[in-house]
């Protein structure tokens, strides 16, 4: 299948380390180009071979299953010889610190390091030391770019537009690398922005990023034509933020008497993995006419072939 | 040694209320004979050829209160001799080392090996801290009278805070009975845990875990409490917010302690960490503008006793990593009076406040005969160009870890000489 490529437009960075580096341009172009791969995911010959002879090194220091498998894929589908290491086998349990397992990795000549690491900033610090492509596959709470994109293209590709749209983002912001992302790069694109979360899962000062903070999730929720739940993170919770989780899901879970306050069409989605009757309703959570979750799934793929193929050119 | 004139320097020496143009000379035993304008050209013997500074500075060398050494246990990261030779050339002549070496400085054996490591491989004064608690593990006391005895002149657990309220106030107790100098790094562990940087918006877009002012505050609090109770020598080592500043200036009135802030805090702020420079990650952490400007003006109004280095030399390697996982602190020996001098040329403080700071105040609140030049005391002090200009670079600094918050920084005001005893020890 011929893929349509847009020769004109490049992209602002060297590598993809969060939404906050690129520009409106680059958020519009990584999109069109993902459009370009959803047709060639759902066809019966899914490789193409722009990636031919490149190696890519998927390196995930945190354990992950759709994320670290839509890379893996999606690098297999363009051609490019795909190694995925699990860091919970490696040197790094024997003390080597990350810039020397990027030395190692460097010395074997990759072009793209796709990382996941439990420490924000550690795909910056990688990114210092390869000579290679670095996107961030999610970096401790601070950027889950790749994440962020598939989430616009999927509202892009329902709602036909990013501008004007009223998107509630609910949950565990403070601990969400999705949830800065996505603000990031919603704002960007002209959406208002609704965050909805207990005060003691509310970062500081996330007002300054130019969104509207609730605690009442009812408030939150009113005329959104999105919303999108986060995954509470009990991994990342280092004491009592929350009472218990039927509390949360008495006041936070998403609930159909809830979402009665967003638009009657408004959509739901999860980054997931989900904890259902915890932060969702599980027939919510299945309900087709409503929930774009998988879809956010299939379209992950599409994102991360964009990118891989932008970043890699 | 031979007797040594200086002529034609602009001398300040707070303890002396000296600040004028003058000269100064030392004796063949390494003393202050005499000081100030009435040395001069006109009443030296006319056999002695004098130095002309031609307007250069003279300060008491600098007493640093906050200092850490790697002696024992991190010697790669600082021993006693590079230490020395690092402070020499920032015009510090003596220094308070913290405790948090491995072994731990809280027992009376330790303090002989310390004592005499310093003395035989240092060039400056050496005032060795012992910690508050054994082990600075926050439970049982050290022997604060013994200890004392051996010839530590302040106690504090350094990089840690006794959390414990009842321990706290049993060791100010102890403390008032013996007369000790208390230091406390002032943050609440519940409020800080796992923070590594100012809670905000700079913590937020990183991503990182954030320490919030009021852990800094909540400590400040509870122990001026109890310090009304029991009014001992007590000081906090650090502050980092503008809203510390504030009750310390209301708290000052009924209660007598001091306070000092690092140089850090008083010249950087937390958007200095940009892209995860680990450098930057330190305790007390860097915080907003606004809190750098109060800190500035706590100076100014001497709310403030004290500036420190809080010199905390760290190898490569535990910088080298993630945010997360770096070790914390910054070396800044060197760079101390440079970076508090430009506090003077942009107009925020007046130099001898700055002086005062860094020599008689911290030599007054360890109540060492330091930090002066009084006729008859050791001549330790420094000759500075007020005005030199140079460029902080990580590969000529002379501690062995080069962990500078400071790097390609533009600073004007370089130490030219340093004398320790009278003995040229440090020269450009």
């Amino acid at each position: 299948m011929a893929i349509k490529t847009n020769k004109a437009v490049k992209i602002s960075q060297k590598h993809l380390l969060g939404i906050q580096d690129l520009s409106v341009n680059d958020i519009n172009y990584i999109l069109d180009e993902s459009e370009t791969f959803i047709k060639l995911n759902q066809s019966k010959n899914k490789k193409i071979d722009v990636l031919r002879g490149k190696t890519q090194i998927n390196l995930f220091f945190e354990p992950s299953t759709r994320t670290q498998s839509s890379f893996e894929l999606a690098g297999k589908r363009l051609g490019a010889d795909v190694m995925s290491m699990n860091m919970g086998n490696s040197a790094i349990k024997k003390g080597e610190t990350l810039i020397d397992t990027a030395m190692t990795l460097n010395a074997m000549h990759p072009d793209i390091i796709v990382i996941r690491h439990q420490d924000s900033g550690a795909c910056n610090l990688l990114s210092q030391k390869v000579n290679c492509v670095v996107l961030n596959a999610g970096d401790g709470r601070r950027e889950h770019p790749t994440q962020a994109l598939l989430d616009a293209l999927t509202i892009r590709n329902r709602k036909k537009k990013i501008q004007g749209l009223k998107i509630a983002i609910c949950g565990d912001i403070l601990h969400s690398r999705v949830a800065r992302s996505n603000i990031y790069l919603l704002t960007m694109l002209g959406a208002e922005v609704n965050i909805v979360a207990p005060s003691n899962l509310m970062p500081k000062e996330i007002e300054k990023f130019g969104v509207n903070t609730f605690t009442d999730m009812k408030k939150g929720l009113k005329d959104c034509d999105i919303v999108m739940m986060l995954r509470l993170q009990n991994e990342r919770m280092t004491s009592s933020y929350l009472s218990s989780n039927r509390e949360y899901y008495e006041y936070y879970g998403l609930t159909p008497d809830k979402l009665d306050h967003a638009k009657s069409d408004a959509l739901i989605m999860h980054p997931g993995p989900m904890n259902r009757g915890i932060e969702i309703d599980t027939r919510l959570a299945d309900d087709i006419n409503k929930s774009v979750i998988k879809e956010q799934v299939e379209l992950g793929v599409a994102v991360r072939m964009a990118c891989l193929k932008i970043f890699c050119e | 040694m031979k007797k040594q004139y200086f002529i034609n320097a602009n001398i300040i020496d707070p303890h002396n209320s000296i600040n004028e143009n003058g000269g100064l000379i030392i004796g063949e035993d390494g003393k202050i004979e005499a000081i100030g304008k009435k040395v001069n050209t006109n009443n030296l013997p006319t056999r002695e050829k004098p130095t002309d500074l031609k307007g250069k500075y003279i300060f008491p060398g600098i007493v640093d209160m906050r200092v850490f050494v790697g002696e024992p246990g991190y010697e790669y990261k600082e021993n006693f001799r590079t230490l020395s030779n690092a402070a020499l050339s920032g015009g510090v002549t003596s220094v308070v080392t913290m405790p948090n070496t491995d072994p731990i400085i809280d027992n009376v054996s330790i303090v002989d090996f310390l004592k005499r490591r310093g003395r035989d491989k240092s060039k400056i004064n050496i005032f060795p801290c012992a910690s508050l608690t054994q082990n600075t593990d926050g439970t049982n006391m050290t022997e604060f009278g013994l200890l004392a005895k051996k010839g530590i002149i302040a106690f504090t657990d350094g990089v840690k805070t006794i959390q414990n309220t009842r321990l706290m106030s049993r060791i100010m107790n102890s403390a008032k009975d013996l007369g000790c100098l208390i230091m406390q790094h002032a943050e609440d562990y519940n409020l800080a845990k796992n923070g590594m940087i100012n809670s905000g918006i700079i913590a937020t877009k990183l991503g990182l875990s954030s320490i919030p002012d009021i852990a800094e505050r909540i400590i400040i609090e509870r122990d001026l409490t109890l310090l009304e109770k029991t009014k001992c020598r007590y000081h906090i080592s650090q502050l980092s917010s503008g809203k510390s500043v504030d009750i310390i200036k209301e708290r000052k009135q009924n209660v007598k302690f001091t306070c000092g802030v690092s140089i850090n805090n008083l010249s950087l702020n937390e958007n200095d960490i940009g892209d995860f420079r680990t450098f930057l990650k330190l305790s007390p952490p860097l915080r907003r503008e606004e809190d750098r400007e109060v800190l500035v003006q706590g100076l100014k109004d001497k709310t403030i006793d004290v500036i420190v280095s809080d010199h905390k030399p760290e190898d490569e390697e535990s910088k080298r990593l993630t945010f997360a996982q770096a070790a914390t602190g910054a070396s800044g020996i060197e760079t101390l009076l440079s970076l508090s001098l430009e506090l003077f040329h942009n107009g925020s403080v007046k130099l001898e406040t700055i002086i005062q700071a860094l020599t008689s105040n911290p030599a007054k609140i360890l109540n060492i005969n330091k930090g002066n030049l009084s006729i008859g005391n050791d001549a330790d002090f420094c000759i500075v160009d007020i005005n030199k200009p140079w460029i902080v670079k990580k590969e000529n600094l002379i501690s062995k870890s080069k962990n500078t918050s400071i790097e390609d920084k533009k600073l004007q005001g370089k130490v030219t000489n340093t004398f320790v005893k009278g003995i040229e020890l440090f020269k450009i």
